[in-house]
């Protein structure tokens, strides 16, 4: 099996250790003897989305954001084929909001792809720190760190888990994170898949089903560095106080 | 000079001897106490430096460059104030001031020499009114404190403009440097490498890579490492400058050597980051029409120290301490590591307060393949978020040694009979390290 990871604009999009989320899912490939291969697409490269299995958008500074934006206006209606087909994508942070509807700044309004129900307006002040999440996806928690100036709101799609600790899509609604179909966006960084192997194996697998039309079970591997990672994170800011 | 002042000054020394007494460092908070007794402290002693006033800012090698300044100035034979420690802050700058003054609040300094964090200087530039500022490099750093590098930029560069008889002395490689002199209007001059002299690693993390001017991607002739090298626009035609002062003839493989106007400068430390240290030191001293006769006189004497690759000696042991805090540097002390090609072994220590940056998530933008060299015997990691750096290490294939206790990691591989043994911390492991480091030398094991 084999699986083609598309990394959209790492020159411009590459904030905070995104490599380490394409590491992440390659390695995961490769201990399970899955091949695994990324494309690392420059801003004016033309994107075949049909030859993708895993798209990873992610964060960048509000000024190569904005470039960045303005290319995904002119792919938008592939991208947007891909993710309705159930195509996986995962997105972090400045990568998340792009997946909206906009972005709304003092400075003005950002467009996004509208791929997902969502939207993100400016709030005061950035929400910085550690978090910890429950998801209905995975039993492990999945913890992370999130810095955001962006108060995200979902429409019609789901949260990617429930806050623990941290502040989350808008530091009110208690939600962090979206889902909608196999596309998973985020605030959280750290970078987020290496510490939390549920969430990298649960977009491997899609990937996986949707590329070889059937069920895939991945085989286990041996995770202590990872849980033993995210079970202190979770035991610092979200154990028994 | 007010009462207030010199109440500040005496507050100030009493606070830092106490301190010193029970073995903390108290810069800071000496300097916390001058300006709570006297808010106007800095405008009042900084305006008896005889001559100038200098401030180095830029992300690496502040420390080092602006205290190897101020040796140089003292070398020449006048009397500097520096914040020699690196407490880099509106309240270490007020302390290295207080502390330099006499008890009755007069300062005897031809010369200020000041490391000043670039975030503070909102707070520093409009009290002590720099003549000359030295910029090392802007890398990336500390994300969740100075949000992106294009912030930490934006902070200078309207800092700079208020004080417009400023002159900057910027590195020509560093694209953003460059652009930040270009745009903030203030006289500057550069200093640069114009050869390549190592190979940069392809896959490093590189900032800037867009002009800042229009936007196109930079094309560059050669990297020396990031994003320092040779860079032009295709389209605006911004482009590296030619260096005033030129490092050329530069040597590298074992300890520094280097030309500059016909000169030929060498120090008995490592790692191609501190040609650009000295170079960028020697570019001030030569700007503000300081003699340099004494210059490699000094470089003979100088230690960067205060965990600049700093040695100790515990048991059988050699121990260097380096300081690492984030992609750029780290590559660089790797890189410095490696020329070591003895046996060896590493402990890294993370940790992730408050002036660390609470984000780690740097640890992915560095390159740790290089130590999966087999001149290395073992990896321990260590600190508060030894966790998230022993799953570093697991991607690029190392298993490493967790032992979250820095004393007995230290203990332990000296025990074990290592003989080379280097550590690299982040920022606040450093003082506890290194005073780690001292108790055991001094015990003799």
């Amino acid at each position: 099996m084999k699986i083609t990871i598309g990394h959209l604009y790492p020159d411009l999009l590459n904030l905070y250790g995104d490599r380490g989320n394409i590491k992440c899912l390659e390695k995961r490939c490769e201990w399970r003897g899955i091949e695994a291969e990324t494309i690392r697409f420059e801003l004016n490269d033309k994107i075949s989305f049909d030859n993708l299995d895993i798209v990873l958008l992610g964060g960048g500074s509000d000024r190569e954001q904005m470039i960045v934006c303005t290319r995904l206006q002119e792919i938008r209606e592939d991208f947007q084929q891909y993710v309705e087909d159930g195509g996986v994508v995962i997105a972090v942070c400045g990568g998340y909001q792009l997946l909206g509807h906009y972005y709304r700044t003092e400075q003005g309004e950002m467009k996004g792809l509208s791929l997902v129900d969502l939207y993100t307006e400016q709030g005061e002040g950035r929400l910085i720190g550690n978090v910890v999440l429950k998801s209905d996806l995975f039993d492990m928690p999945v913890t992370g760190f999130e810095n955001h100036g962006g108060r995200t709101t979902l429409g019609n799609c789901r949260p990617l888990g429930k806050v623990i600790s941290g502040f989350g899509n808008d530091g009110k609604s208690g939600y962090e994170g979206a889902v909608y179909k196999n596309v998973i966006g985020t605030y959280l960084h750290g970078p987020v898949l290496p510490k939390n192997p549920d969430l990298a194996d649960y977009l491997i697998k899609k990937a996986l089903e949707r590329k070889y039309g059937k069920a895939v079970s991945l085989s286990p591997l041996d995770d202590t560095e990872e849980k033993e990672a995210n079970a202190y994170i979770f035991e610092r800011f979200a154990g028994k106080k | 000079m007010g009462i207030r002042c010199t109440a500040a000054v005496l507050a100030a020394k009493a606070t830092g001897f106490f301190c010193r007494l029970t073995g903390k460092q108290g810069v800071t908070l000496a300097g916390k106490v001058a300006l709570a007794v006297c808010p106007d402290i800095l405008p009042q002693l900084s305006g008896q430096v005889r001559k100038k006033i200098f401030v180095t800012c830029g992300t690496n090698g502040k420390t080092t460059t602006n205290n190897m300044l101020a040796s140089a100035i003292e070398a020449e034979g006048y009397k500097v104030v520096c914040n020699h420690t690196g407490s880099n802050m509106l309240n270490g700058v007020a302390a290295a001031f207080a502390l330099s003054a006499k008890w009755y609040g007069k300062l005897d300094a031809d010369y200020a020499v000041i490391e000043v964090d670039e975030a503070s200087t909102r707070y520093v530039f409009p009290a002590i009114h720099p003549d000359y500022m030295l910029m090392t490099n802007l890398f990336r750093d500390q994300l969740d404190r100075y949000g992106e590098i294009d912030i930490t930029m934006n902070i200078l560069e309207e800092m700079i403009r208020t004080v417009p008889k400023m002159k900057l002395i910027i590195n020509a490689d560093d694209a953003l440097s460059e652009f930040l002199a270009e745009d903030s209007g203030n006289r500057f001059v550069t200093y640069g490498i114009s050869r390549p002299v190592i190979k940069g690693t392809a896959n490093e993390i590189r900032e800037g890579q867009f002009c800042k001017k229009c936007g196109t991607r930079l094309s560059y002739r050669f990297y020396h490492y990031s994003q320092l090298g040779d860079y032009s626009c295709p389209k605006c035609g911004f482009k590296r400058p030619v260096p005033k002062y030129d490092g050329y003839d530069v040597d590298v493989s074992d300890n520094i050597s280097f030309c500059v106007e016909n000169r030929r400068l060498s120090a008995s430390y490592r790692g191609f980051y501190n040609v650009y240290n000295i170079l960028a030191a020697y570019a001030a001293m030569r700007t503000a029409r300081i003699p340099v006769e004494h210059f490699q006189k000094m470089l003979d004497g100088f230690h960067p120290e205060n965990g600049r690759m700093e040695q100790f000696n515990y048991k059988d042991t050699r121990i260097i301490l380096n300081l690492a805090k984030n992609p750029a540097g780290f590559n660089q002390n790797i890189a410095s590591v490696m020329q070591d090609t003895s046996p060896k072994d590493i402990i890294i220590v993370i940790n992730d307060n408050a002036q660390d940056g609470r984000d780690i998530s740097w640890l992915w933008d560095v390159d740790f393949d290089a130590f999966g060299d087999s001149s290395i015997n073992s990896i321990t990691v260590s600190g508060i978020r030894c966790h998230d750096m022993r799953l570093r290490m697991k991607y690029v294939d190392i298993p490493a040694l967790l032992e979250k206790d820095v004393e007995t990691a230290v203990r332990k591989r000296a025990e074990d009979g290592v003989k080379n043994l280097y550590v690299l911390v982040n920022y606040t492991a450093l003082f506890d390290t290194r005073n780690i480091l001292k108790r055991l030398e001094d015990s003799k094991g």
